[in-house]
């Protein structure tokens, strides 16, 4: 059985997703290639043929490649499908919007964002927001897989993968008109050791700019926020954690004024440790919080600034 | 153009799913059902594209149980023209979902399929992009803005880091995201209205496609339980906390 992985990168950068996945393939077989798409790609087939156990990396490139297009990438993939069983991709908004097309182009059942490999046919797959875990059998033949990055250990460094180039492929109903990327130094918050999130009760964007970016800045956070905040402006869609936004899993994630709705704990639940800082003891936050402090916002968040200045941080 | 909304009864959003003791699913019974949110957006922004004349009619077709025939009801009453129920008694897979929808495409014949992002019960965010694919139409997923313009459709879609903004041809696929829109409520006149619009009543076998699944659910479990930790009393105290936790 071989395995195929689709990196998750940006032309430039190859994210850590793709690591994970590779985590995740291995379980299903020691032939485990990586197929590379975009334009401009070379430093992201060379980082990925040094993932530890991966056979070899194919790069396909084309400028809607370069842009992310699905009809593109979906094709460019669907050109390889042959030689493999199993087809992995990192379950960010790329992969979520690719992944479905190979699926339904092969006649097969995609198994979305699954967080556990059972065995060569099986997985478990949150639902309803992650209060249910589904473990399901999937009784294609070949199988077409999203995996959540943040349920699986990233694959290290220490391979030398060969690198092939492969046809890349075009979207001719599709064109790239502009993007426009958030510019930001923090660390990505899909990947950050530290996540400091903020919520509605912040009240404007302002407020929030004021009081949870200076805090992730100085733990070098990255910045989440409430789908309730996002949906009131505060804070942009890219930075939403929960159910319908990214999941997160950080050594730390600092709610800040985040009551704590089932969607939004779908996202972090799984962080290693969770601080909850809200004013409404009662606040549900609390419930899966390892550490709480009842106070308003306002003040308790310049007395941690002040307390980490104090603790050398 | 004629816009096609397909849209799914859910289980509420404010309501906790539980997982039934015999690990088979999760319990719906005598659990408030509603329409998916990301549907809901689909409608509302078809519903717009009407009022602002680029849309002329707006069609709403929804798989699932009898009851669904109210879901649909709850989006005529939003401003859709006319419902297409298609009932099964099996929860459909995406896969077999994506199938009805292009044979629906096929007697319809929309310009536009217009349907949320992702149902917050199986939470597979896939059949948009599978119908695009067996349509071997373009597909703009994740939108939070649609501009129609001509012949084809100008999408800003929220991706990895930011947004994009995509021209496909029409017909395409899109789907919702959040800040697509705000979805109205309807008024007691409209929803007064909606009673009397038409709703096709259809099976899935009327369609001659092949919905068999292809997953077998083993298992439905609870996920492991956090449990709540400790309160602090300042942030001196959570400071020296997590120093010691080792997570600073």
């Amino acid at each position: 059985m071989a395995v195929l992985v689709i990196a998750d990168n940006d032309n430039a950068h190859l994210r850590d997703g793709t690591n994970k996945t590779v985590t995740a393939a291995l379980k299903l077989s020691g032939d485990v290639d990586v197929l590379v798409l975009g334009k401009g790609v070379s430093g992201v087939a060379d980082a990925a043929a040094k993932i530890a156990g991966v056979r070899k990396v194919l790069v396909a490139e084309s400028d809607a490649l370069g842009h992310g297009i699905a009809e593109a990438q979906a094709d460019a993939a669907l050109a390889l499908a042959g030689n493999y069983d199993a087809i992995l991709v990192p379950a960010t908004a790329g992969g979520k919007n690719f992944a479905p097309r190979i699926a339904a182009k092969l006649d097969v059942a995609p198994i979305s964002d699954i967080i556990e490999v059972v065995s060569a046919d099986t997985f478990v797959r949150p639902i309803y927001a992650g209060n249910a875990l589904e473990t399901v059998q999937s009784a294609d033949a070949k199988k077409v897989i999203t995996v959540r990055p943040t349920a699986f250990a990233a694959a290290a460094d220490g391979g030398s993968a060969s690198v092939e180039t492969v046809s890349g492929a075009d979207a001719a109903k599709t064109r790239f008109v502009s993007e426009e990327m958030v510019k930001s130094d923090r660390p990505e918050l899909a990947a950050a050791k530290i996540v400091v999130s903020g919520g509605r009760a912040m009240g404007s964007a302002e407020e929030f700019q004021a009081v949870i970016e200076p805090l992730a800045d100085k733990l070098g956070a990255a910045v989440g926020a409430s789908r309730a905040a996002v949906d009131a402006g505060y804070a942009p869609n890219d930075y939403q954690v929960g159910q319908t936004g990214k999941v997160v899993a950080p050594q730390l994630y600092i709610a800040v004024g985040i009551s704590g709705a089932i969607q939004h704990l779908a996202g972090m639940k799984d962080s290693k440790v969770i601080v909850a800082i809200n004013k409404d003891a009662d606040a549900p936050i609390f419930q899966v919080a390892d550490y709480g402090l009842v106070a308003d916002y306002k003040s308790a968040v310049p007395d941690l600034m002040s307390a980490l200045t104090a603790a050398g941080k | 153009m004629k816009v096609l909304v397909p849209v799914k009864r859910v289980i509420d959003y404010n309501v906790k799913a539980r997982v039934k003791a015999d690990q088979t699913g999760v319990d719906l019974a005598n659990v408030k059902m509603s329409m998916n949110p990301f549907c809901e957006i689909a409608v509302e922004e078809a519903v717009r594209l009407k009022e602002k004349g680029a849309a002329t009619e707006v069609v709403i077709v929804s798989i699932g149980p009898a009851q669904a025939q109210e879901t649909i009801r709850t989006a005529l009453a939003m401003g859709g023209d006319r419902g297409i129920l298609i009932t099964s008694d099996a929860d459909l897979e995406p896969l077999a979902v994506a199938k009805l929808l292009k044979a629906v495409v096929a007697e319809e014949q929309p310009g536009l399929v217009l349907m949320g992002k992702q149902a917050i019960d199986g939470d597979n965010n896939a059949v948009g992009q599978m119908l695009s694919a067996l349509l071997d139409w373009p597909q703009a997923t994740f939108a939070s803005a649609i501009e129609i313009a001509g012949s084809s459709a100008k999408v800003t879609r929220e991706v990895d880091g930011g947004l994009q903004t995509l021209d496909v041809d029409l017909p395409a696929v899109i789907t919702a995201d959040l800040r697509l829109n705000e979805p109205r409520y309807a008024s007691l006149p409209n929803i007064m209205k909606a009673k009397k619009k038409e709703i096709a009543q259809k099976t899935v076998a009327d369609y001659g496609v092949d919905v068999a699944p292809r997953l077998t659910v083993v298992k439905v479990t609870e996920p492991a339980k956090r449990s709540a930790g400790v309160k602090v009393e300042s942030a001196a105290d959570l400071v020296s906390k997590l120093t010691t936790a080792g997570v600073l």
